[in-house]
């Protein structure tokens, strides 16, 4: 149980709790110890993985020089550097692309799977009639029914788009979903007991109980919906003018040009890691005050 | 509202707010949850339903609550119910989690389509009441158990309800707790004259704070013995130690127990 504590505040992440070390009698040795370690382990939550990743990078590149690879086989992360700079001009136009697909999927997808969601909630009926068609485009394999969407469908963009979408929206329908059917039944009978209507029963209650399960499915749905956009644009392949960085990567290995791709494999890593990390964030800001899994435990 | 009055008049003058009648209710057509319950609840009373678990105290709770329709018979409340004539405290604080304490407790006003500004008067006074004004801006998280029981009963008193229904609101505290949050919720009953049902499988606790104990059984769900407790209130420390008192829970006890020998072997608490 927590006491009231005005210092037990989230909004400051990282408490500096042992700025006067050995200054009081506050700490003792044991106590000295665990903060210390906590001041450690701060630091190496950043350091850690950069090393790591610093170690990776250059044992690829040693691994080249050592094996004597040739370029179009495995480049030096340096070359891929200076294709990424060399290329900018072209790998950021696609960027763009593919940056605009997923993120216009996305907001479809919040959309389309959190309207779908409030649909169910309120009606079995609906639920009953829609929900296999969601399973079935959730299980279908996006590869297989892409081609069918570029016949049918005009716009390259459009087509993309929807691709796009049938893959991020079900994480986030199946979450909104589950949430909204997980409200505290005391709650709810306390909803009844005062009379509230269904609307205000949504919105005062069911809504609030299903923001972490929607934030959760978010997270899911971004990744997904970067994955969908390069996917379907590796089906639906050649396009003339405006592509997007599956393009890229295609049009780069069929000439050879093995660094360019790499360039454009690590424009969509850090894609997708920044999107992760924006959801990530989003979904901490909108639970730090209440939620439990946004709260540090003693 | 009708302060002091109801409470020092003897029973039988008091005006009843509520009539019980004949009262079933069954689950699935089989074991009575609740046999030919019949109460009238009188303003300013203090009635405990005392009982083990499965004697269908919650059952009568939430039929008076009108969370469930009875099987048979009625319950009327005297002039109608209208808004905000209820308040229930459940067994867990029950408050939203994404609110503060002052939303918590502004929740019944705002499913009436009232602003915060309109009733932050009523919203801080029964925050007063309970002795959590300063905490109006913590979320619920950040308080003690009791403190959280604390605003749950800020939040069914602030509509100056007729009836407020508690069930076994303090089980889950600790004694000390428990005592503390009892001693306040008499203090809270003569400063508001609120009318209270109580669902409690505690002896110490109905006779503590109640003016008429139903003893009930299991199986079928139904009262076995009304105890009156003529102890007049305010009642502190000299009530828990007063020879009466001990007669009175030996005497709900008694009863208590036969109701666990009479019928099939079950484990007592």
């Amino acid at each position: 149980m927590m006491a009231v504590d005005p210092a037990d505040s989230a909004a400051t992440p990282q408490t500096p709790m042992c700025e006067g070390r050995g200054t009081g009698p506050l700490f003792d040795a044991d106590e000295e110890r665990r903060a210390r370690r906590k001041r450690i382990e701060e630091v190496a939550k950043y350091i850690v993985p950069l090393a790591i990743l610093a170690l990776a990078i250059w044992y690829w590149d040693r691994l080249v020089v050592w094996n004597d690879i040739e370029p179009y086989i495995l480049p030096r992360p340096g070359l891929v550097l200076s294709t990424l700079i060399k290329d900018w001009g072209t790998l950021s136009q696609s960027l763009l692309i593919t940056l605009q697909i997923t993120g216009m999927a996305l907001a479809v997808a919040v959309i389309g799977g959190v309207g779908l969601a409030v649909l169910f909630s309120l009606s079995r009926f609906a639920e009953m009639s829609f929900s296999p068609f969601a399973v079935i485009l959730q299980v279908t394999p996006i590869v297989s029914i892409a081609p069918l969407i570029f016949i049918y469908i005009e716009s390259r963009m459009i087509g993309l788009l929807l691709c796009a979408w049938i893959v991020a929206f079900f994480p986030i329908l199946a979450n909104t979903t589950l949430g909204l059917k997980s409200a505290d039944h005391n709650l709810q009978d306390l909803m009844t007991i005062y009379k509230a209507n269904r609307w205000q029963r949504l919105r005062y209650l069911q809504l609030p109980s299903a923001l972490p399960y929607f934030l959760g499915g978010l997270k899911i749905a971004g990744g997904l919906a970067l994955i969908g956009a390069v996917v379907a644009e590796y089906v639906a392949g050649t396009g003339g003018i405006g592509t997007g960085l599956a393009f890229r990567i295609l049009e780069a290995g069929y000439r050879l040009q093995i660094p360019r791709m790499f360039a454009a494999l690590i424009l969509i890593a850090v894609t997708g890691v920044v999107i992760y990390a924006t959801t990530s964030l989003i979904s901490h800001l909108a639970l730090r005050k209440w939620h439990e899994s946004a709260l540090k435990r003693e | 509202m009708s302060e002091a009055d109801p409470m020092t008049a003897p029973l039988s003058e008091r005006a009843p707010i509520l009539h019980m009648r004949e009262v079933d209710k069954t689950f699935g057509g089989q074991v009575a949850a609740l046999r030919r319950m019949s109460l009238t609840v009188r303003e300013g009373d203090f009635i405990s339903l005392l009982g083990p678990s499965g004697c269908g105290k919650s059952t009568a709770l939430r039929l008076i609550a009108g969370l469930m329709p009875p099987t048979l018979g009625k319950i009327e409340w005297v002039g109608g119910q209208g808004a905000g004539d209820l308040g229930v405290v459940f067994q867990e604080p029950t408050l939203m989690p994404w609110a503060t304490v002052a939303q918590n407790v502004w929740l019944p006003f705002r499913l009436r389509g009232q602003s915060f500004k309109s009733v932050k008067d009523k919203v801080f006074e029964a925050l007063a009441l309970v002795g959590l004004e300063k905490f109006h801006d913590s979320y619920p998280r950040e308080l003690s158990g009791g403190m959280k029981m604390r605003v749950s009963i800020a939040r069914a008193l602030v509509t100056r309800p007729r009836l407020i229904l508690m069930d076994e609101p303090f089980a889950a505290l600790d004694e000390i707790t428990r005592q503390k949050l009892n001693d306040d919720l008499l203090a809270l009953r003569a400063k508001t004259g609120a009318t209270v049902i109580f669902v409690t499988h505690s002896v110490f606790e109905s006779v503590f704070l109640s003016d008429r104990i139903l003893v009930m059984a299991a199986r079928p769900g139904r009262v076995i013995k009304e105890i009156t407790v003529d102890e007049p209130y305010p009642r502190g420390l000299e009530w828990r130690i007063a020879p009466q008192y001990g007669e009175i829970a030996r005497e709900a006890s008694d009863a208590l127990h036969g109701t666990l020998h009479a019928g099939q072997p079950e484990m007592a608490e």
